[in-house]
């Protein structure tokens, strides 16, 4: 068969092979060289088709590993490579002699991530055998749970002791999903002590991340679970809490760091010292003994706060980790409110503590001199009108100039002066002293108090200003209202001279990086314009209220220096025209609230402030005492020989 | 003496085939020990799983193609009642049920018809050369259907696709008319609804994601997504021996077995793709030779169908780690770890070997 007849065949196969079939029947001859050729034919298509699937594949090979090699690189490079934040560690925060007040602690935690567990009460029954887990430890967790976005993995178990740690890790395999970690805890060393000035830290909630994303934060809070909620630890967040690094770590597909390719170490957050001296703080907290109440010290000189006391505290270091509901509701629910703090955020009629300022603005204002002098016959009445604005004593202090009324406190004597003084402009000038609004501290939610004026009333009343609403208002009570910390302020001004400084409680931030220290202290932010010769007539009448014949005489006895002060008293409950005041009769938490505002040494103040002990009766019976005992220890460096007598009830009880 | 002996050892071997397939092994070995993170004991498993196969290869190299074709029937027989009995008794493993215990070994009666079936239907081929009828290639078809249908069912349907493009290699060489072939593919097109019906869910999945691999990234497309990474990072010349991304990070699945042309790929580029494309080639092409040149219809058709094998696995494991094909159970021939695969392959080579070697003694 010649080659061209091979060809014809070939390709006409198909009704060749037809004729074969059909002559197959009958068992016709065939032809076994075209057989051959035929199958060779068939062998030569399939190795076409090989050739053919071949090219295929090597065009694919070449799509990927060509053409579009670098998207996928960067594929493998993405799966391969994570960036990792790096948390920083929190700035510490000292008082001002370096004594640290809240530090990193690391500890063990077991910590489970809850999106791979199925059971989560399960879990806990089988981790129960293994380390001491509390139904509050689940309670807790489940608070965390509903609380934190997007939650990796929550502690079950803070502070794990050793043995724990051990039992677990020969358990762990048990447990997927369970984690122990070494975690940096924020620790208060003191405790309840400087509370409610330091604050403390938790979990970054739905609305810390709102907040945080309003601020533009979100970015270098990515490795960060904890935030300050309150305190210093929350005003000076941006300072404490420094700057995310990141690690760029190859992960395998499990999503485990294999190892670290390179990172920027982050920058631990800058560390604060407060202008507090912790000592002073406990020996402050500690005079408050059973009472409740609040205490603002104050250095004239920077506005740096040296003491600042609201009792009863609450140990911050049960909020780190989250607070459990057990104690969350403890803390809520008593009737002390451990919580508030009354420093920032408690107002209260400052009562006789006003009546010094009342007396710089009669001066000023021309409203009253040195010498004029009333007789006072124990109370006082609008022209016209037959209602008794009663003075604390019965019958009267006889005749009284001004000196003489800030020692004794006269009532009478203030309640003539607010008559004479248009409230608008009582309001204007009292308020340089702070009164009425934010005194600016750097902690957050100060309360502003109440200084009233015509405006306010309308505003919140929508009345207009009557003669009477003014009486009152003389001696510190109706509409005023102030913090402690107000209180403080307004002392420190007349202390200063009319010089003002906005208070503070952060002395310096010390860099972590640098070292270097960057003052918070500032520059006077205004000097009031006042005459000398009647700041220097009040500030003696205020040194003579802590001498024989003043209404903390005895809380002054014995002072190895010299010091102003003013005891005053705030209503709880409103006591009838016709009634007399009886502390014996009333209960516990109607008691008046007592308060007292000082200064010492007098002719070159160091320290001002001013306290307030709820319920405590009178300012000199329980409030001068603990003022006496804060001086004596922060001018002295110890504390009074005796406790600080109470005033007798008789000499001293004023409005 | 001893070089006498080693004449006599080596005279059904042949050369080229061998060394095609060496150097294939070989590269495997240097990929396995990437894939396995350089771990010395797979790579001891591996070497022995290949002294074996090549001990069944120089076995098979031994066999004339007349004691085969005697073989091929029982063989069938054999591996068919396997089937049955798997699917009535079988083990089950990973969720299907592949596995029959003999003993105190167990073996996979699937692996067996890969070899037994092409051998079968070139038996029955060449019993009825001389008067082929339509009728012969409907029992051919038959003879195929049966046990592919039972290992499809297990559900294996790598193995099940291998036995069937073994069957049809024969009877597309035995010279099925084009028009039936034609008719066959329309009829096989037509029949894809139904067969789709019958594929388990994991199975539609596997083809669905082919389509969009992206609709399950951490399920079933994760293989594909991972393994086309792999392949594309490599680029031209690869990450280099030892230094694959995807693979030293565990983010190829089944990296030593099927997936292992992924490693290949990522490690040596497309050079090595290339190279190893044209060792198979080679491989094929030898193959197709000796079928060319054997010298009775069974010869030629096993031959023939046998380099074809060779050519599916190569072809469906590479398109199916590039993304191009569904995953399904199929190794990278020569080259994935594992002894039943190997074992069957080199049965194949020396299959090859046999009939290259006894082509004149049969020449009539």
């Amino acid at each position: 068969m010649s080659h061209g007849s091979i060809g014809r065949n070939l390709f006409t196969a198909g009704p060749r092979r037809r004729g074969n079939l059909a002559a197959g029947g009958i068992g016709e001859f065939r032809d076994p060289g075209y057989e051959l050729r035929r199958f060779q034919f068939r062998l030569g298509v399939a190795g076409a088709f090989v050739l053919v699937a071949f090219a295929v594949l090597l065009g694919r090979f070449l799509y990927l590993q060509v053409l579009q090699h670098a998207y996928y690189n960067t594929k493998a490079e993405d799966n391969r490579i994570s960036v990792v934040p790096v948390a920083p560690n929190r700035g510490l925060i000292t008082d001002r002699n370096g004594i640290v007040l809240a530090r990193n602690d690391s500890a063990y935690t077991l910590e489970v991530d809850p999106r791979r567990a199925d059971d989560l009460n399960r879990l806990f029954d089988e981790l129960a055998g293994v380390v001491d887990i509390q139904p509050k430890d689940r309670k807790r967790f489940r608070k965390l749970l509903d609380e934190t976005r997007g939650a990796e993995s929550l502690p079950i178990k803070a502070r794990l002791t050793d043995e724990e740690v051990a039992r677990f890790a020969a358990q762990a395999f048990r447990f997927p999903g369970v984690e122990i970690k070494a975690r940096l805890y924020r620790h208060y060393p003191f405790g309840e002590l400087a509370s409610h000035v330091l604050g403390y830290i938790g979990r970054i909630t739905e609305r810390d991340q709102e907040w945080l994303e309003a601020e533009q934060l979100t970015a270098n809070y990515k490795g960060t679970d904890f935030i300050g909620k309150t305190g210093v630890e929350q005003s000076y967040e941006r300072e404490l809490h420094g700057i995310t690094g990141s690690a760029q770590v190859e992960i395998d597909a499990a999503g485990r760091g294999v190892r670290t390719l390179s990172s920027v170490a982050p920058v631990s957050g800058n560390a604060l010292a407060l202008t507090l001296d912790i000592k002073l703080q406990e020996v402050a907290e500690r005079a408050f003994g059973k009472y409740r109440g609040a205490l603002v010290a104050i250095d004239p000189a920077t506005g740096g706060v040296l003491a600042f006391v609201s009792k009863p505290g609450y140990d911050p270091n049960l909020f780190v980790e989250g607070i459990d509901p057990q104690s969350w509701d403890a803390l809520n629910t008593d009737p002390d409110k451990p919580l508030n703090n009354r420093a920032l955020t408690g107002t209260y009629p400052p009562g006789s503590t006003f009546k010094p300022f009342m007396a710089i603005m009669a001066l000023e204002l021309g409203k009253r001199t040195p010498e004029y002098a009333i007789n006072d016959p124990g109370y006082f009445s609008l022209a016209g009108q037959a209602h008794r604005y009663r003075d604390w004593k019965v019958g009267g202090h006889g005749a009284v100039n001004l000196h003489k009324s800030i020692v004794i406190s006269c009532d009478t004597y203030y309640y003539g002066v607010a008559n004479d003084t248009d409230i608008d402009r009582l309001h204007d000038f009292l308020s340089q002293f702070g009164f009425g609004a934010r005194t600016g501290i750097d902690v957050k939610g100060e309360q502003s108090g109440l200084l009233p004026s015509r405006a306010w009333k309308m505003k919140r009343f929508n009345q207009k200003w009557f003669a009477g609403d003014s009486i009152s208002v003389g001696i510190g009570q109706g509409y005023n209202l102030a913090t402690p910390l107000q209180l403080a302020y307004a002392t420190t001004i007349l202390a200063n001279n009319g010089v003002v400084f906005r208070p503070h409680l952060v002395r310096e931030v010390v860099d972590a990086r640098t070292g270097s220290h960057r003052a918070i202290e500032p520059e006077p932010v205004a000097t009031l314009k006042l005459n000398p010769k009647w700041l220097a007539l009040v500030k003696s009448a205020m040194v003579d209220v802590t001498r024989p014949g003043g209404t903390a005489a005895r809380a002054g006895a014995g002072a190895a220096y010299t010091f102003g002060g003013k005891t005053g008293t705030a209503q709880v409950i409103a006591v009838k025209q016709t009634e007399k005041y009886d502390e014996s009769k009333v209960g516990e938490r109607h008691r008046d609230h007592a308060l007292f505002i000082a200064f010492a040494p007098a002719d070159a103040p160091r320290i001002a402030l001013g306290v307030l002990v709820e319920n405590g009766g009178h300012g000199s019976s329980t409030a001068a005492p603990i003022a006496r005992i804060v001086l004596d220890y922060y001018l002295t460096g110890k504390l009074p020989d005796k406790p600080p007598a109470a005033d007798a009830e008789e000499e001293e009880e004023d409005g | 003496m001893i070089a006498r002996l080693w004449q006599r050892f080596t005279a059904n071997i042949d050369s080229l085939l061998f060394a095609v397939a060496a150097l294939i092994v070989t590269l495997g070995l240097f990929t396995l020990y990437s894939a396995v993170n350089e771990s010395p004991a797979r790579l001891v498993t591996q070497l022995a799983n290949i002294l074996i196969a090549l001990a069944a290869m120089w076995l098979a190299a031994q066999v004339p193609p007349q004691a085969l074709m005697r073989l091929a029937v029982p063989a069938y027989l054999v591996g068919l009642a396997a089937l049955v009995l798997v699917a009535l008794y079988g083990d089950v493993a990973n969720g299907a049920r592949r596995w029959l215990h003999i003993g105190v070994t167990r073996f996979q009666p699937s692996e067996m018809m890969k070899i037994a079936m092409p051998l079968m239907l070139a038996w029955y081929f060449h019993k009825h050369e001389a008067t082929l009828r339509v009728r012969d290639y409907v029992v051919a078809v038959a003879l195929l259907v049966l046990p592919t249908a039972l290992i499809a069912r297990q559900p294996d349907l790598g193995t099940a696709l291998l036995v069937l493009a073994a069957g049809f290699y024969v009877i597309f060489l035995a010279g099925l008319s084009w028009r039936i072939l034609a008719g066959l593919l329309v009829a096989a097109l037509a029949s894809l609804p139904v067969l789709w019906s019958f594929l388990h869910d994991y199975q539609q999945r596997r083809i669905l994601t082919l389509i969009d691999p992206s609709q399950d990234p951490l399920g079933a497309g994760y293989h594909t997504i991972q393994s086309t990474i792999a392949v594309g990072s490599g680029g031209s010349f690869g990450k280099g021996w030892l230094n694959g991304t995807q693979t030293h990070l565990d983010f190829i699945p089944e990296r030593h077995t099927d997936f292992i042309f992924a490693v290949f790929s990522e490690e040596f580029g497309l050079v090595g793709n290339a190279i190893l494309l044209v060792l198979y080639a080679a491989l094929i092409a030898r193959g197709l030779m000796i079928a060319a040149n054997a010298p009775t219809l069974f010869a030629r058709l096993t031959a023939g169908a046998i380099s074809l094998i060779f050519f599916t696995y190569a072809f469906v494991n590479m398109g199916m780690v590039s993304g191009m094909l569904p995953v399904v159970g199929v190794p990278l021939p020569f080259v994935s770890y594992g002894g039943t695969a190997l074992v069957t392959l080199f049965l194949g080579i020396g299959i090859l070997m046999s009939i290259a070697q006894h082509r004149q003694l049969v020449q009539t």
